[in-house]
């Protein structure tokens, strides 16, 4: 599904990425650890479009195509998903209105025919129940005075009603506490199917006690240095990353 | 010819329309004209040295020697166009005006309860209503502007609304002021509106043009409110692109009194709105909102006063821009809370989106305090869309131009979804849909 070849990405001048290699079927879920400033949330962005990233080399193939070479809105109706780590707030902008344009584009994009006002909401009470976010969420703007955990659980409702074949988490567990990140956790697994794939980029083991990864990757200094199993997470979390580090100067 | 030459001009048009004028010379109304126009020519038009025009050159303006309009012409060719000015067919009382003077045939006033006037200013004049004589500039020729002592020198019709006491207004007002848009003229409408004591109204001042061509509105507009009476009031400036038009709003409120308004700018090449309240009895309120949307050249002036004169008063604004080409925004914003004004609550807000390089907005808090016991706070801001915004949106699978639409919509929507007419409020969404389509 996803095929990440030596993959260089900078922002301002600055390189990030420094030839990643990653390589993602259907069914999997995949987690990208690693310590702070080593590229992961670059990753998760470079492949969401953010325009401020600039790719200096490599390749992505997404389903047989060329992912660096759509605009963000087409990667999206495309299938791919990033889950924000700091989700904006939208005033003004309605949080049901703008989940049924998007899911509207994409019907459109994909010659599918575009869901009515209420056949959306009964849509969207349906996923709001993965989530266990209440209604009064949806008449308010998007994400606007919402709490982190909120903002989180809007992601993955987003997630939820959009059904993307990729979805890339960026640091969803970040802020939230452990009845949130259970919340959060539950509400993706119910969305893993053996069509999708997830992508958990994650600084801490404990979102993978709930989202647990077939493969385990850590990203240092721009590059996966190391993939494994789940188990890989359990020795991170133990002897931290300086063993990675290590490891990385003794090769 | 320069800005002392068009004063002498101004003068010397306010002889010969003393001459046309007849035998109307010799009325109350006409010693008023007579003060305006001496104070007229002891004052100057403004330019940029001074500190309230410092952002605003009227130069343009100045340049042209504007005649003043007569009433009655070209009345059929507006009467097949009456029905785009009228809100989809809002129910209201309809007040229409031709380059300032009332027209009976293109109004349409529903019945009123007793004691209340819906209608023209010259009319009343004529019937010698009290009310009218005692109120007519004494809210607005307070102050040293020039463009209201032209305005008063000249005064013959406008609006004119009257609510007695304990009525209740159910439909709105619709005061449609349409220019013909024929080149050179002045039109210079004044109206009034007044409130009796728990009285409640609700009006719209609409001002729009059929022709293309430069001509000068010139308009002043006064509000009494009276004790604990409500007031909603709407002004849509739609003047063609040619067009200068300069305003003073002034208002005043008695005691428990409420004015709120909502100020949307379309149109006109310079527009310059003195937007002026005196809290003046006590527990009185007032809410300005305001939008104004602007492209290639125009300029765009909001000038507020908020006059915190009597105790426990409160005033909120909230006004917002959205700026293309090579446009200019102005807001200043002064609120005086007076030595007595205890317990004073005012907010002030002005938030400005920038589409272009060459946009610009000058905005101006400008707040003096000398009372100790108030809460006054203010904010502004002037930027472009948010790119994390963009961002996000379009990481959604919604296209760039139509992420941008929506933020830019859900921008100004925080100001038209207080218009309380609902059909004049989809009118105006969907002229701001267009033109941000339209713009970029």
């Amino acid at each position: 599904m996803l095929e990440i070849k030596n993959l260089h990405a900078s922002i301002e001048g600055k390189e990030i990425l420094k030839g990643v290699d990653l390589e993602v079927n259907a069914g999997e879920v995949h987690a990208i650890m690693g310590p702070n400033g080593s590229g992961k949330s670059t990753l998760a962005n470079v492949l969401a479009g953010k325009p401020e990233y600039q790719v200096t080399a490599g390749e992505v193939m997404y389903g047989g195509k060329d992912l660096l070479a759509m605009r963000p809105e087409i990667r999206a109706r495309e299938g791919v998903f990033l889950a924000f780590q700091y989700p904006v707030e939208l005033p003004g902008v309605n949080n049901t209105t703008f989940l049924r344009t998007a899911l509207n584009e994409a019907r459109k994009y994909n010659g599918q025919p575009e869901v009515s006002a209420g056949a959306f909401l009964s849509l969207l009470k349906k996923k709001m129940r993965l989530v266990e976010m209440p209604d009064t969420l949806l008449s308010r703007s998007v994400n606007e005075g919402f709490s982190g955990g909120e903002k989180k659980r809007n992601e993955i409702l987003q997630m939820a009603v959009l059904e993307p074949k990729l979805a890339i988490l960026d640091e969803t567990d970040s802020g939230l506490d452990i009845d949130a990140l259970r919340i959060v956790a539950n509400g993706v697994n119910k969305l893993k199917t053996k069509d999708n794939a997830i992508i958990v980029v994650t600084h801490y083991q404990r979102l993978l006690n709930y989202i647990v990864p077939d493969f385990v990757h850590v990203l240092y200094d721009g590059r996966i240095v190391k993939s494994g199993g789940k188990e890989l997470a359990l020795q991170l979390e133990e002897r931290g990353y300086d063993w990675v580090k290590q490891e990385e100067v003794t090769e | 010819m320069d800005a002392s030459e068009l004063k002498s001009w101004y003068i010397d048009v306010f002889k010969d329309f003393e001459k046309y004028l007849n035998g109307e010379k010799l009325s109350p109304v006409h010693s008023l004209r007579r003060r305006a126009i001496e104070k007229f020519s002891e004052l100057n038009f403004p330019d940029l040295h001074q500190e309230e025009w410092r952002f605003t050159d009227v130069s343009p303006i100045l340049r042209h020697t504007f005649s003043p309009a007569r009433p009655g012409e070209l009345r059929g060719l507006i009467k097949d166009k009456l029905s785009h000015f009228l809100f989809g067919g809002m129910q209201s009382h309809l007040v229409v005006f031709v380059n300032g003077f009332y027209d009976h045939r293109l109004s349409s006033i529903l019945d009123l309860p007793r004691g209340a006037f819906v209608g023209s200013l010259s009319k009343a004049f004529e019937e010698g209503r009290e009310s009218v004589l005692q109120n007519v500039s004494m809210c607005a020729d307070t102050g040293e502007n020039s463009f209201t002592a032209l305005n008063t020198s000249f005064v013959q019709d406008g609006a004119f609304v009257s609510l007695p006491a304990g009525v209740v207004l159910e439909h709105p007002v619709h005061l449609l002021f349409i220019s013909t848009g024929s080149d050179n003229l002045i039109v210079q409408p004044r109206n009034l509106v007044i409130t009796g004591e728990d009285s409640q109204l609700r009006f719209i001042e609409h001002y729009v043009s059929i022709g293309a061509g430069v001509y000068f509105t010139n308009a002043v507009t006064e509000i009494n409110a009276g004790m604990n009476s409500v007031i909603d009031a709407v002004k849509v400036q739609s003047e063609n692109e040619a067009a200068y038009h300069v305003a003073t709003t002034a208002v005043t409120l008695s005691s428990g009194a409420s004015f709120d308004c909502h100020n949307i700018a379309l149109g006109a090449s310079i527009y310059r709105h003195n937007l002026n309240v005196m809290l003046k009895g006590e527990g009185s309120n007032t809410n300005l909102e305001g939008l104004y949307l602007t492209k290639s050249q125009q300029l765009s002036d909001t000038h507020t006063m908020i006059d915190h004169s009597s105790p426990r008063c409160t005033s909120q604004e909230h006004f917002k821009g959205i700026l293309d080409d090579k446009s200019r925004g102005v807001f200043n914003g002064k609120i005086l809370v007076r030595k007595g004004a205890q317990q004073t609550n005012s907010y002030q807000e002005n938030r400005n989106i920038i589409l272009s390089d060459e946009a610009k907005v000058d905005t101006k808090p400008q707040l003096e305090i000398f009372a100790d016991d108030v809460k006054c706070s203010h904010g502004a801001t002037v930027g472009q869309l948010s790119k994390e915004s963009v961002f996000y949106l379009t990481s959604r699978g919604i296209g760039e131009e139509q992420a941008k639409l929506m933020l830019i919509y859900a921008f100004a929507n925080d100001v038209l979804k207080n218009v309380k007419e609902s059909e004049v409020r989809s009118e105006l969404e969907g002229i701001l849909s267009a033109r941000i389509l339209k713009g970029d």
